[in-house]
């Protein structure tokens, strides 16, 4: 029995939301009195890999081949269940995002190991294993009994503390027997060194109310200010005001930063479902009985046009 | 070349949820073509109309008991030949998608949505490929077919990836697959009454999770409000009240 956290590297590094899940993992393998192992994909450096040990891994299988340059589910299924199989994986880690939902639903019909995803703490109970989960885009939870003897977990981001844990670190590679790749990589287009929506922890955020794009610099000014990332409201994408890849909110990018600052932004349920699991939630917005005060922590009743200046002021004295 | 897009039935994403008995009460909730998933069957319609390609047909599969039909009559008015409905609730993701695999395997294209409106389990595609054993791309936002050839763009943290893949293929498509989705016209709906709507019964699968209860929310504490004329307050509140900045 063990523990196992699939470790996504972006180029060789991990971000904050990885040593999260590790230690998540790590507080799972101790109530259930296990080893945790991490499984890691791809060309990573040592002392990057020893991170890992710092928040309680025991072993690290670090598994490279150029099969993994390429994200492809199949490929990276395969490898993810040979490490399983090989520390006998009862409960396997995933970060919610794209590539964590993928291969956790793979993995949890390759091994018929019941799913539970967008976890939200750790299990209130192991035998049976119960876990608590956000459920109508985060306007509800569910908890959740996994009826088979193994479990695959995905974690909302921002839902667990990194708590220190330090090991010697372990690291170990197996030899793998993986399958061909049935997609090719035509392409990629990537925006380097931009801080990304869905890393940041402070958003500044416009909509409608902002009139028009030419309108932004004030909201750059204020993101540059506070080292945040800039989002929108869907209009504001679906208008041309601001590109698709800022769009929050149901059908956009669910993100949960420690602060989200809303300007003329009404706070439709939709927009509020990408949002609501955010620290803290400031509006501005000129109408008083706009419903983003129902769920904002912090409020302005006025002209965004007037308020982002002041505010931006303050900010910088 | 034939599609088949896999359709969630689930309340409108304006309703509100509160829990009645400890379940939420759907009582008076709308119904509709989850929002990825009648996007992905927009697509699938726009790619069945151009000559360009060889997509011949496109039908549609659900899950679900007779109440979720009125659902997928409207997919067949929007434009989808022919559609399968498998009896049995749709309670747990391998279940579904177990009870998927048994139409899906006919077909070149598969296409699910990124998450259900419902219970955001974000799972039944990837698990239906699985099962099927075909290859699948997830975070498709886009969908060309040239020919035989499948083009992708698949979205990757800071931009996007352009891929082709072999089929049969499993696609888990998002923002980006169309634009608006298309509104069945009146001839589509005279049409859709004549169009097979297929009743299957469900195959033997194990249910691997089950929600056992549910839970609202804490509510917010009420928001604290700042006078426009005093915005350094605001400043002062995030660094020393809520200590984010
Ligand atoms: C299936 C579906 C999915 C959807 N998904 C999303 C989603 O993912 N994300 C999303 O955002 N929306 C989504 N929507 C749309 C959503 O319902 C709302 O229409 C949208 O969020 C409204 O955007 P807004 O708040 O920018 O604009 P509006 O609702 O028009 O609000 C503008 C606000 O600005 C305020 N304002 C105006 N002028 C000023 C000023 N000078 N100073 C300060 N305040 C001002 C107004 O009082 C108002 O509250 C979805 C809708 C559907 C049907
Ligand atoms: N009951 C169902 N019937 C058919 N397709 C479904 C059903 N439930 C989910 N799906 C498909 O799987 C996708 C993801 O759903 P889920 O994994 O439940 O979040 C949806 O967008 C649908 O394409």
């Amino acid at each position: 029995m063990s523990v196992l956290v699939y470790a996504q590297n972006w180029e060789g590094k991990f971000k904050k939301s990885v040593f999260e899940l590790v230690s998540y993992g790590k507080k799972i393998a101790t109530d259930l009195n296990v080893e945790l192992n991490a499984a890691c994909l791809g060309a990573i450096a040592a002392d990057e890999l020893n991170n890992l040990a710092s928040y309680g891994v025991d072993k690290i299988f670090h598994l490279e081949n150029a099969l993994f340059d390429v994200f492809d589910n199949e490929v990276f299924v395969s490898a993810l269940k040979q490490v399983a199989d090989k520390v006998g994986a009862t409960v396997i880690l995933f970060q919610h995002n794209n590539e964590g939902k993928a291969l956790g639903a793979h993995l949890s019909a390759a091994l018929k190991a019941g799913l539970v995803t967008a976890a939200v703490a750790v299990p209130e109970s192991y035998n049976p294993m119960i876990i608590k989960k956000k459920v109508f885009t985060g306007k509800a939870f569910a908890k959740v009994k996994i009826n088979s003897s193994r479990a695959v977990l995905t974690l909302s981001p921002n839902s667990f503390e990194l708590v220190e844990n330090s090991k010697t670190p372990q690291i170990e590679s197996l030899s793998l027997d993986l399958p061909a790749s049935k997609t090719r990589l035509e392409n990629r287009d990537v925006v380097k060194g931009k801080l990304l929506l869905t890393d940041a922890e402070l958003v500044v955020s416009g909509g409608r109310g902002m009139k028009s794009g030419e309108n932004w610099g004030m909201l750059e000014e204020l993101a540059d200010t506070l080292g945040a990332a800039l989002a929108c409201s869907r209009p504001v994408s679906d208008e041309g005001w601001r590109s698709h890849s800022e769009h929050v909110g149901q059908t956009g990018k669910i993100i949960a930063p420690n602060l989200y600052i809303a300007v003329g932004i009404s706070g439709a349920i939709q927009h509020v479902g990408g949002i609501s699991s955010s620290k803290c939630i400031v509006a501005i917005n000129k109408d008083k009985d706009a419903p983003i005060f129902e769920v904002a922590d912090y409020g302005i009743v006025g002209d965004a046009f007037q308020v982002l200046p002041e505010l931006i002021k303050s900010l910088k004295a | 070349m034939k599609i088949l897009i896999c359709l969630g039935n689930v309340p409108d994403t304006t309703t509100k949820i509160k829990l009645v008995d400890g379940k939420p009460d759907l009582t008076n909730a709308q119904w509709v073509i989850n929002p990825w998933d009648e996007l992905a069957l927009t697509r699938a319609m726009q790619l069945l109309e151009d000559s360009n390609n060889s997509v011949a047909k496109v039908d549609v599969a659900t899950v679900g008991k007779i109440s979720s039909e009125p659902t997928i009559r409207k997919a067949l008015a929007i434009g989808a030949d022919e559609a399968f409905r498998i009896d049995a609730e749709p309670t747990d993701a391998y279940f579904t998608a177990a009870q998927l695999a048994q139409v899906a395997s006919n077909y070149d294209i598969i296409i699910t949505g990124i998450e259900n409106a419902d219970y955001n389990g974000s799972s039944v595609g990837a698990m239906l490929a699985e099962l099927l054993g075909f290859a699948s791309v997830s975070a498709v936002s886009a969908l060309n077919i040239e020919g035989s050839v499948v083009k992708l763009n698949r979205e990757i943290d800071g931009g996007k990836e352009m891929l082709t893949v072999d089929t049969p293929v499993v696609l888990t498509v998002q923002k980006g697959i169309a634009i608006d989705p298309r509104i069945p016209a009146m001839r589509g709906i005279m049409m859709a009454k004549k169009k097979p709507l297929n009743v299957l019964a469900p195959v033997e699968a194990e249910n691997l999770t089950e929600i056992i209860a549910f839970e609202m929310p804490a509510p917010k504490g009420s928001c604290k409000m700042v006078d426009p004329a005093n915005v350094s307050q605001l400043v002062d509140l995030l660094r020393n009240e809520a200590k984010v900045i």
